[in-house]
C-alpha cells in the first residue's frame, strides 16, 4: 500500500519539472553550450556522479508504503520506504546502547552472566552484531576480511557493469569530455564502497551504534533524504517569488518597484534565524492545538520538514530577487528590448521572450550555490532545535545528539564521523558542481 | 645610429578554449627618435596587442611566441620584470583609449601623477608639488591648483585624457605610445588632444607611436605609416609616400572608404517634387528630465534633453541629425517613437499613415552586438515585429517576408535559422535593418548605425541604406556625430547643440557654407584629409 | 547630506512598522495567546483558569486591536497590539514570559556578545583579505589552484564540526584553553580565545573565496593596466590600486553587519556557554519565551536598518564618486 507524504509528492514533482526543463534545454543552444562546458570539467563530472548517487538514495527513501511485516512495537503501522526495506537488517538490528564500529561487544561494562552462569563485571556481547559467529574474539577479524573481499569483488564488478555504457560513450566527445575516465573511476569506486557495505552491514555495525542502539550507518543514509529535501524543496518557494517579483520590480519600476523593494527589505531586516525560529515555534503551537490531525508520527515529522522548507524559502528568496531585479533593470535598457518596444511588442511578451530567458543563467547559478548552504543550514538549525522534527533522521540531529558524547571516555566519535563524512561529500560535490556551473554560465567568465 | 625601438619578427598568440590563436604574426618595424610613427588597422588587426607586447602587459591569455623588441639595443623581452618597471612609465609612456576607465576612480589626479614621479624621477623635485602642477599646466588643464585634488569622475572626457597624457609625460619618456587616444572623444575635443600631442612632441623631442584606425588622424600627425591587417604589417612607408598612393590594395580600400565632406558635392542630390506633404513635422518638441532635490523630492528644475525642436522630414528624404555626445540627438529619436515618456510639443505625421507609431516608424541602433536578443534565431528576430504589428499575416507570409528582407539586405534566406553570434558586426547591422524594414515602415530612425563598425564595413552599410531608400521609398532620420557620413547620405542636415537645433539646411550648404559658429567649429575640428582636399594621385584610373 | 539622512530615517519608519506588524501577526494572530499558554502549561490536564491566569499575568488577555470595554484613547491603548508592539518603538521591551526585565538582560548581556563578535570580525577580516590577496598574487599558478581547492573544502565543512573538533582538540586533548564558560574582566581573554579562533577558522573558506572574487573583478579593470604601465610592480599595483578599489564593497559589506554584532552569534555563544545575547535568544527559543524572541526580532531589525543607513554613509566616505543626494 503506497503512502505519499507531502514532501514525497513535491519532491517527485520537482524532479519531474527539472527533467522537463533539462529536456527542453536540449534545444536551446545557449544552455547546451555552457552545459557541455560543465560536462567537460573533471571535478564537476565526479561531483555530478556523487550527487546522482545521493539522489538515488533520496529517491529510494521517498517511496513509502505500509504493510511491511517488519518493524517493532509502536512503529508497526508507520509507513516505511523502499530504502528502509532494502536496509531492513540495519533498521531492525537495534542494540541496547553505544557500540563501536565493527565491535562485537558493548562499549561499557555491566553485570553479565558467563557460560557457567556466574555473574561478573564485563563487556556484554551485542545482541545482533557478530551474532552469526560462535567465537567472535577469535574469528571476527578473519570473517570481516573475507566478507570485505567478497563485497569488494562483487561491488567492483557491479560498478564496472554500470560504467560499461560510459566506456562505449567516451567516443562521443561532444558530451563526455576529458572527464570520462574520472567518471568511470567514480562509478567503480562507488560500486566498491556499496559492495563492501552490503557485505558487512548485515553482520556488523560498520559505523557503530548510537545511544539508543540505532545503527549509525542507517541513520546517515536516512539523513540523505532530509538533506536533499531541504536543499531542493526550498526552491519551490524561492524561485517563483524571486522570479516574479524580481522581474516585475526591475521591468516596471515606479511604484511596483517601491512596493516590492519595501517587502523584501522588511523581510530581510528580520534576522533570518529568528524569523525561522519564530515560525517553527508557531508551527509547533499550531500542531499542538490540532493534535488530533497530526497523530501519526510520520505525518507530523513530514509536515514539519515541509514547513521548514517553506520557511527557509520565505527567508531566502530576497537575495535572488534583488539580483534578478538588478539584472532586469540592466536588460530593459538593452537595445534589443528597446527594439522590441519600438516594434510594438507587448510588455508580457517582452518579459517572456527577452527578459526571462536571459535571466535563466542567474537562476541556475543561484540554485546551485544555495543548495549547499541550505544543507549546512539544516545542521545548524537542528542544533538549535528549530530544524527538522527530532524523530526525523538528519545530520543535524545526529550531530546534536552526539555532541555531548565527545566528553565520554572512551570517546564516542562515530556518530559525528558518519554525519561529517556523508555531509562533507554532499556539500563538497555540490560546491564543486556549483562552481563549474557558475564558470560556464556567467557571461563575464566565458571567454 | 640605431633606432629608438626596433621590433623584429614579433609573434603573439592568445589561448582561447585551449587553442592558441595567432594575434600578431611575424611583424617587424622600427621607431626613430623624435618621429611620429602611426600603426593603422581596423579592429582585431593586432595593433593594440603589439603595443601591449612592447610593454609586456599582455592579458593572461596572451603569449609572446618569438621575436625581439629592442629599445636602444636592449631586448625588452629578455630583461627582468624589475628592470621592465623602469621602462614602463619611465622610458615608455602610454595613453590608452578610454580615459574614463583607465584612471583609478578612487585616487585624485595628483596622487596618480605623483606615483609616476616617485618611481621614475630620481632627483629631489619628485616630491615637489610644483612638479605636478607644471605637468598639468603642460597638458593645458585649467585651474590646475584645484585639479590636483580632483577625482577622475569630476573631470570631462577631454580633461581626463589630458591627465592621462600628463601621467605619461611625468616619467619623461623617450617614446609615447598613444593607443587610439581620441576614439572615445568628441570631434572637437579630438582636435584639441591631437594638437596637444603634437605640441608636446615638439617641446620634448620624444618619439610618438600613434595607434589608430583613423587615416584622417594619421594624415594629420604621422611621419611614417604602417598598415596592419589580421596580424600582419602589409606595408610601411613615409607620410608622403603613403598618401601619394598606398602600395597595397587593402590600404587603398581603407583610404577610399573613408567618408569625406566633399563627397556631398560629388553625388547626385534627391529630386524634390515639392508638392508632397512632409512625412513628419515636429513643432516645439521638448523632453525635459526633472531634477528633484530636498526632503520631499520636489522638482527644482529640469534637464532639457530636447528643447523646443522644430523639424520636418519629407517623403523619401534623409535628414541627418548631427551633434556631439550628450546633445540630445538619441533622446530625440527615441522620444519620437514613444520609447521615452514625457515628451511635449506637436508631432504631426502625414495624413495617409494609419495605426500607431511602430507600424510606420522604426529604429536601427548603434551597437549591432547589443541590438539582438542572443537567444533568438535571426528568423525569430525579424519576425517578432511582424507578429506584433501584422497579426493578420499568416505564418508562411511572415516567413516569406523574412526571407525577402534577408536577401534585400544582402544576406541569404537560409540565414534565418542561425543565431546572431554567428555573424560579424556588419552582418548583424544588416539583420537589424532587415528587422526594421520587415514591418514596412515609412520612416526609419538610424541611430549612429555605422559608428561601431570598421570603415570598410561602414561604406557597405551606407551604400545598402541608400539602395534600400530608393527601393522602398523610405525616409531616414540619420542620427550621427560624423560629418563625413553626413556628406555621404544626407539630403538635409540639422545640427543639434545642448538639446536645441542650431542650424538646418541642404547638406551642401551646411557642410560647405555653414552659417552658425558651432557648425563651423565642428567642421574645423575634422582632420584635413576628411575634407577630401587631398586628391589621390591615380585616383581616376581606379574608379 | 543632512536632508538625505533625514529622508533615510523617515524611510526606516515604514520598514519598522512592517517588521512590527509582521511579527505581531506571527505571534498573536496566527496563534492566540491561549495557544501559547496551553503550550507553556502543558498540552493536557490544563484548566481554563490556569490559562486565564497565565495570560492575565503577562497582559495577553486584552483584545488584540480594539478594546470596546474602555473609553477614550484607552480603546486603542488597552490592547495587546499597543501594549506589546507599539512599546517596542520606544524600546520598551517589557518583561519576558518568565518574568525577567528584558531591557536589563539585554544591557547586561550585550558586552560578552561584543567581546566575541568584534575580535572575530576584525581578525577574520584581516585573515580573509590576506588569504585572498595571496591567491590573487599567485593567480594562474599551482598555489592558486590548491589554495582555492582548500577553500572549497573548508567551506564544505559545517561550522558545527569546527566548533566540536576545536573544542575537542584544543580544549580537551591539548588543554590549551577552557572548553567553555565565561568570566568578566581580563579573565575573559582565556575564555574568548577558543571561540574567536574557531569562528575565524570556520569563516576562512567562504570569506577568502568571496574576497578573491571581488579582487579578481578589479584586477581585470583598465586602471590596473594603467598602473602597471606606469611602472608599478605587480605587488604595488595590487596593494595600492586593486585593494583600495576592492575595499569599497568589502567595507560596505562589513558596515551593514556592524550593528548586528550586538546581538552576537547564536551558535558560538551557546556552544561555548557565553552569557551573551545570542545564547539569550537560543535559550528563549528553547524555553519558548515569546516575549524575548519578539524583542530580539525587533532589536535585530532596528540594528539591520541602522546598518543599511551606515552603509550608505560609509559609501560617501570611501568612494569619492558617491554623493548622497
Amino acid at each position: 500500500m503506497i503512502v505519499l507524504f507531502w514532501t514525497d509528492s513535491l519532491f517527485f514533482l520537482l524532479l519531474f519539472a527539472a527533467a522537463i526543463v533539462l529536456w527542453r534545454a536540449r534545444q536551446d543552444e545557449h544552455l547546451v553550450r555552457p552545459l557541455r562546458k560543465v560536462t567537460h570539467s573533471r571535478s564537476a563530472m565526479v561531483s555530478a556522479v556523487l550527487l546522482l548517487a545521493y539522489l538515488l538514495v533520496a529517491v529510494l527513501d521517498s517511496i513509502h508504503f505500509t504493510g511491511g511485516e517488519q518493524g517493532a512495537g509502536a512503529f508497526r503501522n508507520e509507513p516505511v520506504s523502499v530504502l528502509d526495506w532494502l536496509l531492513t537488517p540495519l533498521r531492525i538490528h537495534v542494540e541496547k546502547t553505544y557500540s563501536a564500529p565493527f565491535a562485537c561487544d558493548a562499549l561499557s561494562r555491566e553485570m553479565i552472566a558467563d557460560a557457567t552462569g556466574q555473574m561478573l563485571w564485563g563487556l556484554p556481547r551485542l545482541q545482533f552484531a557478530c551474532s552469526h559467529l560462535e567465537h567472535p574474539e577469535a574469528t571476527a577479524a578473519a570473517d570481516i576480511a573475507s566478507r570485505s573481499l567478497q563485497g569488494l569483488l562483487l561491488g567492483g564488478l557491479a560498478g564496472l557493469l554500470l560504467a560499461a555504457p560510459l566506456w562505449g560513450w567516451r567516443g562521443s566527445r561532444e558530451w563526455l569530455g576529458p572527464g570520462w575516465l574520472a567518471v568511470i573511476l567514480t562509478v567503480v569506486g562507488l560500486g566498491l564502497i556499496a559492495g563492501w557495505l552490503a557485505a558487512l552491514a548485515p553482520f556488523y555495525h560498520v559505523l557503530g551504534t548510537d545511544k539508543v542502539g540505532m545503527d549509525v550507518l542507517y541513520q546517515s543514509l536516512k539523513s540523505i533524504r532530509t538533506g536533499l529535501m531541504i536543499g531542493t524543496l526550498t526552491t519551490l518557494v524561492t524561485l517563483p517569488l524571486a522570479l516574479l517579483l524580481g522581474t516585475l520590480a526591475g521591468y516596471f519600476r515606479g511604484w511596483v518597484d517601491d512596493v516590492i523593494q519595501y517587502v523584501y527589505t522588511t523581510l530581510n531586516s528580520i534576522p533570518g534565524v529568528l524569523l525561522i525560529a519564530a515560525s517553527i515555534l508557531l508551527t509547533q503551537v499550531y500542531m499542538g492545538r490540532h493534535e488530533a490531525e497530526y497523530a501519526s508520527l510520520g505525518w507530523r515529522a513530514d509536515l514539519r520538514l515541509l514547513f521548514l522548507c517553506l520557511i527557509l524559502g520565505l527567508t531566502s528568496w530576497t537575495g535572488l530577487c534583488r539580483l534578478l531585479r538588478a539584472e532586469t533593470l540592466k536588460l530593459r535598457e538593452m537595445e534589443y528590448v528597446q527594439a522590441a518596444r519600438a516594434l510594438g511588442v507587448g510588455h508580457l511578451m517582452i518579459l517572456r521572450r527577452h527578459i526571462l530567458p536571459n535571466l535563466m543563467h542567474l537562476v541556475l547559478i543561484s540554485v546551485a550555490l544555495d543548495f549547499s548552504s541550505l544543507v549546512l543550514a539544516e545542521a545548524v538549525l537542528s542544533y538549535v532545535n528549530i530544524g527538522v522534527d527530532p524523530t526525523t533522521e538528519s545530520w543535524g540531529n545526529m550531530i546534536n545528539s552526539a555532541r555531548l558524547e565527545m566528553a565520554r571516555e572512551p570517546v564516542v566519535w562515530w556518530s559525528l564521523a558518519g554525519a561529517f563524512g556523508f555531509m562533507f561529500v554532499l556539500v563538497l560535490a555540490a560546491n564543486l558542481l556549483a562552481d563549474a556551473v557558475r564558470d560556464a554560465f556567467d557571461p563575464r567568465r566565458a571567454e | 645610429m640605431s633606432h629608438l625601438l626596433e621590433v623584429r619578427n614579433l609573434a603573439v598568440s592568445f589561448r582561447r578554449g585551449g587553442v592558441m590563436q595567432p594575434a600578431v604574426e611575424q611583424i617587424s618595424f622600427h621607431i626613430d627618435r623624435g618621429e611620429t610613427f602611426a600603426l593603422v588597422g581596423e579592429s582585431g588587426s593586432g595593433k593594440s596587442v603589439t603595443a601591449l607586447s612592447v610593454l609586456r602587459l599582455l592579458p593572461m591569455a596572451g603569449h609572446i611566441l618569438s621575436g625581439e623588441i629592442c629599445m636602444d639595443g636592449v631586448d625588452l623581452l629578455r630583461v627582468s620584470e624589475r628592470s621592465m618597471g623602469t621602462y614602463r612609465g619611465g622610458r615608455i609612456g602610454v595613453i590608452f583609449q578610454d580615459p574614463s576607465t583607465a584612471l583609478n576612480p578612487v585616487m585624485t589626479v595628483g596622487q596618480q601623477i605623483r606615483e609616476v614621479l616617485a618611481i621614475h624621477v630620481r632627483d629631489d623635485s619628485r616630491s615637489h608639488p610644483a612638479r605636478v602642477i607644471r605637468l598639468l599646466q603642460q597638458v593645458g588643464l585649467p585651474r590646475v591648483e584645484t585639479m590636483v585634488d580632483a577625482y577622475p569622475h569630476q573631470l570631462s572626457g577631454g580633461q581626463r585624457q589630458r591627465v592621462m597624457i600628463a601621467m605619461a609625460l611625468a616619467g619623461e619618456p623617450d617614446l609615447l605610445i598613444a593607443d587610439e587616444p581620441t576614439t572615445a572623444l568628441d570631434v572637437t575635443i579630438q582636435a584639441q588632444i591631437l594638437e596637444l600631442l603634437q605640441r608636446i612632441q615638439q617641446e620634448t623631442g620624444m618619439a610618438l607611436w600613434l595607434i589608430t584606425h583613423d587615416l584622417g588622424i594619421v594624415h594629420q600627425m604621422a611621419h611614417r605609416v604602417a598598415v596592419m591587417h589580421q596580424g600582419h604589417i602589409l606595408e610601411q612607408s613615409t607620410h608622403a609616400g603613403f598618401f601619394a598612393g598606398p602600395a597595397h590594395d587593402y590600404s587603398q580600400s581603407l583610404l577610399k572608404a573613408m567618408p569625406r565632406i566633399q563627397r556631398c558635392r560629388e553625388r547626385p542630390l534627391r529630386e524634390t517634387s515639392g508638392h508632397d506633404e512632409p512625412l513628419l513635422v515636429l513643432e516645439d518638441f521638448s523632453l525635459h528630465f526633472p531634477i528633484r532635490k530636498g526632503l520631499l523630492k520636489r522638482q527644482v528644475g529640469a534637464f532639457r534633453a530636447v528643447d523646443q525642436v522644430s523639424l520636418a522630414i519629407g517623403q523619401g528624404e534623409t535628414l541627418a541629425l548631427v551633434g556631439e555626445s550628450g546633445c540630445g540627438k538619441t533622446t530625440l529619436g527615441k522620444a519620437l517613437l514613444g520609447l521615452l515618456p514625457g515628451a511635449t510639443g506637436t508631432v504631426r505625421w502625414a495624413r495617409q499613415l494609419g495605426g500607431h507609431i511602430p507600424s510606420f516608424a522604426q529604429i536601427v541602433f548603434q551597437d549591432p552586438y547589443a541590438a539582438m536578443n542572443p537567444r533568438m534565431t535571426v528568423g525569430e528576430v525579424i519576425e517578432e515585429g511582424m507578429r506584433a504589428l501584422r497579426p493578420d499575416w499568416t505564418l508562411s507570409s511572415r516567413r516569406q517576408r523574412c526571407d525577402e528582407m534577408l536577401v534585400a539586405v544582402g544576406l541569404d534566406a537560409g540565414d534565418r535559422i542561425r543565431y546572431p553570434h554567428e555573424f560579424s558586426g556588419g552582418q548583424r547591422q544588416r539583420i537589424c535593418i532587415a528587422r526594421a524594414l520587415a514591418v514596412e515602415p515609412r520612416l526609419v530612425i538610424l541611430d549612429e548605425p555605422t559608428s561601431a563598425l570598421d570603415v570598410s564595413v561602414q561604406a557597405h552599410i551606407l551604400a545598402l541604406l541608400r539602395d534600400l531608400r530608393e527601393r522602398y521609398g523610405l525616409s531616414y532620420l540619420f542620427i550621427t556625430h560624423d560629418l563625413g557620413v553626413v556628406a555621404e547620405v544626407a539630403d538635409r542636415v540639422a545640427v543639434m547643440f545642448r538639446g536645441q537645433i542650431v542650424e538646418t539646411g541642404e547638406v551642401a550648404q551646411v557642410l560647405l557654407n555653414p552659417r552658425e559658429a558651432y557648425t563651423r567649429q565642428l567642421l574645423q575640428a575634422l582632420p584635413p584629409l576628411r575634407w577630401g582636399a587631398c586628391k589621390l594621385t591615380g585616383d581616376k584610373d581606379r574608379i | 547630506m543632512m536632508t538625505y539622512l533625514v529622508r533615510r530615517m523617515l524611510y526606516a519608519l515604514p520598514l519598522l512598522v512592517g517588521v512590527n506588524i509582521l511579527t505581531f501577526m506571527l505571534f498573536f494572530v496566527v496563534n492566540t495567546p491561549e495557544d501559547m499558554a496551553r503550550m507553556h502549561l502543558g498540552q493536557k490536564h490544563v484548566t481554563p483558569e490556569a490559562i486565564q491566569q497565565w495570560t492575565h499575568e503577562r497582559g495577553y488577555d486584552q483584545p488584540l486591536f480594539f478594546n470596546g470595554g474602555e473609553a477614550g484613547s484607552k480603546v486603542l491603548t488597552e490592547t495587546v497590539f499597543y501594549q506589546k508592539s507599539v512599546g517596542l518603538f520606544l524600546f520598551r521591551f517589557g518583561r519576558s514570559d518568565a518574568g525577567r526585565d528584558i531591557k536589563a538582560d539585554i544591557r547586561q548581556r550585550m558586552w560578552p556578545s561584543l567581546a566575541i563578535a568584534v575580535p572575530s570580525l576584525v581578525i577574520g577580516l584581516l585573515v580573509n583579505i590576506s588569504a585572498a590577496l595571496l591567491l590573487i598574487f599567485f593567480r594562474l599558478t599551482w598555489m592558486e589552484f590548491w589554495g582555492s581547492a582548500l577553500c572549497v573544502a573548508l567551506m564544505s565543512v559545517s561550522s558545527l564540526f569546527y566548533i566540536i573538533g576545536g573544542q575537542y582538540l584544543l580544549g580537551r586533548l591539548w588543554q590549551l584553553a577552557p572548553i567553555s564558560g565565561y568570566a568578566d574582566g581580563m579573565e575573559a581573554f582565556r575564555f574568548l580565545l577558543l571561540p574567536v579562533l574557531l569562528s575565524v577558522v570556520a569563516g576562512i573558506g567562504s570569506g577568502a573565496r568571496w574576497y578573491r572574487a571581488l579582487f579578481l573583478e578589479e584586477v581585470e579593470r583598465d586602471y590596473v593596466r594603467t598602473a602597471r604601465a606606469k611602472g608599478l610592480s605587480e605587488a604595488a599595483a595590487l596593494f595600492r590600486h586593486v585593494l583600495r578599489n576592492a575595499m569599497i564593497p568589502i567595507l560596505t559589506g562589513v558596515v551593514v553587519i556592524l550593528p548586528l554584532l550586538f546581538i552576537g552569534s547564536l551558535i558560538t555563544e551557546s556552544f561555548f556557554a557565553i552569557p551573551g545575547l545570542g545564547s539569550y535568544t537560543i535559550d528563549a527559543i528553547g524555553q519558548q519565551d515569546f516575549a524575548v524572541v519578539r524583542a530580539m526580532v525587533f532589536l535585530g531589525s532596528v540594528l539591520y536598518i541602522l546598518g543599511l543607513l551606515l552603509t550608505d554613509i560609509s559609501y560617501t566616505l570611501v568612494d569619492p564618486r558617491v554623493r548622497l543626494e
